[in-house]
């Protein structure tokens, strides 16, 4: 699905990390592989330090915690706020929405539009496609879009496949309308067909969390989880994102009729360096366009990594200059997304630590 | 070429002996992790990036294969 956007911009973005930081090396015991073997692993895929939640800690905190923060630093007016959008995959309840409860305790106004989206990684892109349908709207002038995971709970210590990769965090970003007629381009795609490659089999309605779905097992690759941990079918995982996503990419610049050379950065979703170099590779551009260093940084948080690695790379640069990004993210669906688009001197573009 | 596919294979997994081996997919000797080690060694090793969309198991089922999978990527025999 094609879509196109006209009159509307992004003033600024904040990423939230959990303080909590976890080393590879100290976990690699926990794997049931070769030393030597791992430590391998480690440079090729860019398995470092990631942030994770302290127990206890859940989405609306980090979500608060960064709204509160802007308005304490008067970058963001609480009654400006039209509509609160929360792309999650952890929400606090499976009832009430967590973007009402954060509503309520942040004491934002009862005329407000708020919704959860349950989304992973090309969440970003696609809670960015709400915020600007929302947009539309003649009373809706503001949207803030807030993605935040903590799967970092929901992943078994002795998953070499999942754990090394996975943190938490929360990303917010500010949308609004713009009187310059700067089109965005997006693409949407979805294969819910491929449902069973990223799951949480138990825990649901479907399958309710028990003693048995507890209990761990040991795959054919030697992981140990149990259904009511991630379960990710890398290999289908890896193979889906290499066909599909150059060839949107491909599809979405021809649409604006832009070069890969005017693009000044790829801001891809960041599983692992490995995926994102070979995506480089096929898609034909630089490394130094795609960066890759939010993983071995902070981790994989889903829907934040896109954020964060446009906070991380550009920062403070984004106040001051414009930049034409493309993003792209792809993950559990199957869902993958993308976005051409320009940023420009943003009101704020920085991470915080959540205390 | 097969002398170095053969070289990394056993840097890859030292403890075992390829050369005995009719599948090194159906017997186990390779996992997925130990494929993408073997992708970036062939990669950096003959100045190639091997496409994403040939990272398949049946590729590198045995040297035969992998041999087969350089050559289509360009690295002469």
């Amino acid at each position: 699905m094609n879509l196109k956007f006209h009159n509307k911009k992004i003033t600024g973005i904040l990423t939230v990390l959990p303080e909590n930081e976890v080393n590879f090396d100290d976990e690699i015991d926990n794997y049931n592989f070769s030393k030597g073997q791992t430590m391998k692993l480690k440079l090729i895929m860019g398995y470092n330090k990631r942030r994770v939640i302290k127990k206890g800690t859940t989405v609306s905190d980090l979500c608060i915690f960064g709204m509160n923060y802007l308005f304490e630093k008067n970058l963001l007016k609480k009654d400006d706020i039209d509509a609160l959008i929360l792309v999650t995959t952890s929400p606090d309840h499976f009832m009430p929405p967590t973007s009402h409860i954060i509503q309520g305790k942040l004491d934002l106004k009862q005329d407000i539009v708020c919704m959860d989206i349950n989304q992973g990684c090309s969440g970003y892109v696609i809670g960015l496609n709400q915020a600007f349908f929302l947009l539309e709207q003649d009373e809706i002038n503001k949207v803030v879009l807030l993605n935040a995971d903590i799967m970092s709970t929901k992943v078994s210590k002795n998953d070499r496949n999942n754990r090394p990769q996975i943190g938490d965090g929360a990303a917010i970003t500010i949308i609004e309308k713009d009187s310059a007629d700067n089109t965005i381009y997006g693409c949407v795609k979805t294969d819910g067909k491929g449902a069973d490659v990223l799951i949480i089999p138990a825990g649901g309605f479907k399958l309710p969390s028990t003693p048995e779905t507890a209990e761990l097992k040991e795959d054919s690759a030697g992981n140990v989880r149990s259904l009511d941990h991630l379960i990710m079918k890398g290999d289908d995982v890896f193979n889906f994102v290499q066909r599909e996503v150059p060839k949107m990419i491909n599809d979405l610049l021809d649409k604006a009729n832009c070069s890969k050379e005017e693009i000044d950065y790829f801001m891809f979703h960041q599983p692992n360096k490995f995926m994102l170099k070979k995506l480089a590779d096929k898609i034909g551009v630089p490394y130094e366009k795609m960066p890759n260093n939010v993983v071995e940084n902070f981790g994989n948080a889903n829907s934040v990594t896109i954020p964060t690695v446009i906070t991380y790379n550009l920062g403070k640069k984004l106040l001051k200059d414009s930049f034409l990004i493309c993003m792209a993210g792809y993950g559990v669906g199957l869902s993958w997304a993308s976005m051409l688009l320009s940023l420009e001197k943003l009101t704020f573009c920085e991470i915080i630590n959540y205390k | 070429m097969k002398k170095k596919i053969n070289a990394f294979l056993s840097e890859i997994r030292p403890e075992l002996d390829f050369s005995e081996s009719s599948n090194f997919i159906e017997e186990g000797m390779l996992d997925s992790f130990d494929i993408v080690q073997l992708v970036v060694s062939l990669d950096e090793e003959f100045g190639i990036s091997i496409d994403g969309l040939d990272i398949l198991p049946e590729n590198f089922s045995s040297v035969e294969s992998i041999s087969q999978l350089l050559i289509k990527n360009g690295v002469l025999k």
